[in-house]
């Protein structure tokens, strides 16, 4: 039939020609329903975790003693307190509730704002990416009804936290603790949260890739935190380039030291920008079309792209080599802070034996003691990635590119082996990078109580530690790919159990024998225990044999 | 590994089971493609082709029966087997940061081999035949785009059996040819092929044999001639005088009478083995014309899943409200009849 020929009597013609103002939300309200069955058991989680640090942060400085909570409040104001920390509200008189707010805020906002990135770039333009979005436009749905609908869930699912975790501090809260000092804290961390998911929302508009937008989202999340604590460092409680971060919108604030509501005004201006802008943009460009071009690639592969392992490198180093850079400089800045430390912890002794009683009275016992944190929160984080890394395998399975090279003469335990080869050895890279840029910063400010030799003792019994998280996810993938996810959970414990665990006066002694970091020594006090080293060595062995064998009898993909 | 000459089918499978849970997603399936032969595995969606095909890529484990590829085992022997295979899966999922010629060029290494001026003319040609930019990241193709790499580097390895899993899904009719022309090739030169598709044309045009495959059992197999003969042929005819003493005759099937110009328009299906009898008891008729027609692919398929189709055509029918009834009638009278053959 031509395009211009009537259409046969009977023939029921639509009405389109009446398009009423508002009609590019259309269906947002069903949207919105179906992201949050969608996301059901994603929220419960992030909610979950979030209340349980609340919880748990709350409960764990209730056992402080005075004396312990000027201890740590003396550590807040030394420069890597500030980083890590917060900008020292309240310092003065350090209470829980104060420390919570003072350090916590910025810790919420980094783990909201990773889930406010996550969950914008999920929902708009992965969802592009993968036509998904095209199967859902099609229907009777606005054009811009998906973002609205992602803007609109991510703000309940921040509400939602900020109601129950101010719920629980209120709850859990002595005297001191007001509903509305709680719910300042609560709601600010979620404000700057939403600063971030709107970030996300931004650049989700410019690039074609939803790995793109989560990238340059996580660079402003790393910009902001690093904005922030140099700020505050430059001057107590915040330089003009710490107003630049949203974290410092959420810390200044003040809850439980000086209320003050109007700095959440900046984080609604910045959301009400960013949705301006990111619409402008949205508004601006075509259904899957992004603003930054793709370029042209090799029409031949180098001759080095042959075999599975010169592909998962190939995989892979990008995420190394961020990491690397990023921890390092992390890494880097912290043990510039050394010599700060212990010469005030010197001179805390000197004027205060009460300090000295519970940190050690020597300067050099005291460094040492704080290496070891950081080294605990250093080895985690390369953890995190031996994780992240050894899930890799899992995504190209379901991806349907395994089935393809499987296809080919290459066997299974190659397969595999390559992925955690390459996995493993970045794994090592990173806990080297971490342990000798800790070395460096401290040498770079003229830290002298410890060698480049010491160093190198304390990061190589570290090696198998950081290696049995791996292979605890080789073999959960292996054996329970659907379940692949769990490993995480191993992680948790043993950042719980190393953190908090010494709180914990009535936990067995076994209780810790599953965290693979509590083998190793004190680092810088201690000999490594000879045994130790070989059991994680030979937990290491067992973990990849036992992956290798599960993974070479199971179904591909698994079902 | 010789195969030609030896007489070991290149796939061999007898009575395997495969199930998932409590979905029983193969159920004692049988199938054999010969060396040198072009084998079309037809089936619907979710009948347990792409499962006998992962089964056979050492990919998924049975539960029970044989699978062998030139005459070992595929699960044991896998990475032996696959130096002679190369596959094509349906929907292909490429590497999103590598482009579409480094996929080609990685899944070729892979094999083995040396990379040779005759192997580059081949890949030069092979992109140029399928009309695929090597350039382009994975990520940004499109589905036939993707699909057309994966059949490069198939047809770019000098495999002694090539498993396609409904290869030209996605592909316009034009590179549906461009890849015929390949099968072809392959089968000249003494290659075996197994190609599932539920493109029936496509199966016509280039299979010896066809398997079907229904709820993950193989219902039929055989060459197409062979499968033809055990059918009927569907006549169609106008006669002068009243038809009426055909619908006395048993190889007479799904008779059907209309009104004619200048006399009556009759169609029905006929045993071919008693298709003389038919002939001439339909020539005494005062035959105007007649035309005899082998049963197509597609009537063979819809003999075994005619009730599925019918029920999806009847929807599509109520949609065409432009299609003259009688026609319409007309279809559905066949289908009907076509459906009670397949149940006689």
């Amino acid at each position: 039939m031509s395009a211009v020929a009537a259409p046969p009597a009977g023939t029921a013609v639509p009405d389109v020609g009446t398009a009423r103002f508002g009609s590019t939300l259309t269906g947002t309200g069903r949207m919105v329903r179906f992201i949050l069955r969608r996301d059901r058991v994603r929220i419960f989680w992030w909610t979950f975790s979030i209340v349980a640090f609340y919880l748990y942060f709350m409960a764990a400085l209730g056992t402080f003693d005075a004396e312990a909570m000027a201890g740590r409040a003396a550590l807040m104001e030394t420069p890597s307190g500030i980083a890590m920390g917060g900008p020292g509200y309240g310092v003065e008189d350090y209470t829980p509730e104060r420390a919570v707010a003072n350090e916590g805020i910025t810790w919420w906002v980094i783990a909201l704002g990773v889930m406010s990135i996550l969950h914008m770039v999920r929902h708009t333009r992965t969802e592009e990416e993968s036509s998904r979005s095209e199967l859902v436009r099609a229907n009777a749905v606005g054009r811009h009804a998906p973002a609205v609908a992602a803007i609109a869930t991510l703000a309940l699912v921040n509400a939602f936290i900020a109601v129950v975790s101010g719920a629980i501090l209120v709850a859990m809260g002595g005297e001191y603790v007001t509903v509305a000092d709680s719910f300042g804290l609560t709601v600010g961390v979620a404000l700057a949260s939403m600063v971030f998911g709107l970030v996300a929302f931004v650049f989700a508009q410019l690039t074609a890739h939803g790995r793109g937008a989560i990238g340059l989202s996580m660079a402003v999340l790393g910009a902001a935190f690093f904005a922030r604590a140099a700020g505050d460092m430059i001057e107590t409680h915040g330089s003009p380039l710490s107003w630049v971060s949203a974290f410092a919108w959420a810390q200044q604030m003040r809850p439980f030291v000086d209320l003050t509501w109007w700095p959440a005004l900046l984080s609604l201006t910045a959301i009400v920008l960013l949705l301006l802008l990111g619409s402008f943009l949205a508004s601006r460009r075509d259904f899957g079309g992004g603003m930054l071009a793709e370029r042209a690639g090799q029409a031949e592969a180098a001759s080095s792209l042959a075999g599975p392992i010169a592909l998962a490198w190939r995989q892979q180093r990008w995420a190394l080599f961020w990491s690397a850079l990023g921890l390092g400089l992390l890494w880097f800045a912290s043990g510039t802070m050394l010599p700060d430390i212990s010469g005030l912890m010197s001179d805390m002794v000197e004027s205060n034996p009460m300090i000295g009683a519970l940190f050690g009275d020597d300067p050099e016992g005291f460094t040492a003691a704080f290496l070891g944190i950081m080294l605990l929160y250093g080895m985690l984080c390369v953890a995190a990635y031996a994780i992240v890394m050894g899930g890799r395998g899992k995504a190209e399975e379901s991806a349907g590119r395994a089935e393809l090279v499987l296809a080919r003469p290459v066997a299974r335990s190659t397969w595999y082996g390559a992925q955690l080869l390459v996995a493993g050895i970045g794994t090592v890279v990173l806990a080297v990078v971490t342990v000798y840029s800790m070395w460096a910063g401290g040498a770079a400010a003229g830290e002298d109580f410890f060698s480049f030799g010491d160093y190198t003792e304390v990061l190589w019994p570290y090696i198998p530690a950081v290696l049995c998280f791996l292979g605890f996810t080789a073999t959960m993938y292996a054996w329970f790919p659907q379940h692949a996810g769990l490993a995480w959970i191993l992680l948790a414990y043993s950042f719980g159990i190393g953190m908090f665990g010494a709180l914990l006066e009535n936990l067995p002694e076994e209780a810790n024998y599953a965290n693979p970091l509590y083998w190793l020594p004190e680092p810088f006090a201690e000999s490594p225990e000879a045994s130790h080293v070989i059991g994680l060595g030979l937990a290491v062995v067992v973990l990849f044999a036992l992956a290798f064998i599960g993974f070479r009898r199971r179904d591909i993909p698994a079902v | 590994m010789t195969t030609t000459s030896s007489g070991v089918p290149a796939i061999e499978i007898a009575g395997l089971d495969k199930s998932f849970g409590s979905v029983k997603a193969l159920d004692g399936l049988d199938l054999t493609v010969r060396t040198g032969e072009v084998a079309g595995f037809l089936g619907p969606n979710g009948a347990g082709k792409s499962t006998t095909i992962r089964v056979l890529l050492g990919l998924l484990r049975s539960d029970a029966g044989v699978a062998r590829m030139f005459g070992r085992d595929v699960w044991r022997d896998a990475v032996e087997l696959h130096k002679h295979i190369t596959y094509v899966p349906g929907d292909v999922s490429l590497w999103p940061n590598l482009t579409g010629g480094e996929c080609i060029d990685y899944l070729t290494r892979l094999r083995g081999g040396a990379d040779t001026r005759a192997l580059r003319a081949r890949r030069a040609e092979l992109l140029e035949r399928f009309e695929l930019d090597p350039r382009k990241k994975a990520r940004t193709y499109s589905k036939g785009n993707r699909q057309k790499v994966a059949l490069v580097a198939a047809f770019l390895s000098d495999a002694e059996l090539y498993i396609l899993d409904e290869p030209t899904a996605g592909l316009d009719p034009l590179m549906e040819s461009v890849f015929t022309d390949y099968v072809r090739e392959a089968k000249d030169a003494g290659r075996s092929v197994l190609l599932s598709s539920h493109i029936l044309s496509e199966v016509e045009k280039v299979c010896d044999t066809v398997t079907i495959i229904r709820n993950g059992t193989a219902v039929e197999h055989g060459t197409l001639d062979e499968l033809r003969h055990l059918t009927r042929s569907n006549v169609t005819a106008v006669v002068g005088e009243d038809p009426a003493v055909l619908a006395g005759l048993g190889a007479v099937n799904g008779l059907q009478v209309m009104a004619h110009d200048g006399g009556t328009r009759i169609a029905f299906d006929a045993d071919n083995a008693d298709i003389a009898d038919v002939l001439k008891a339909v020539t005494a008729l005062d035959v105007q014309s007649i035309t005899v027609t082998p049963p197509s692919l597609e009537e063979l398929f819809m003999r075994h899943y005619g009730d599925v189709i019918e029920a999806d055509e009847v929807v599509a029918d109520e949609a065409a409200g432009d299609e003259p009834p009688a026609d319409r009638a007309a279809r559905r009278a066949a289908r009907r009849a076509a459906k009670k053959a397949g149940v006689r």
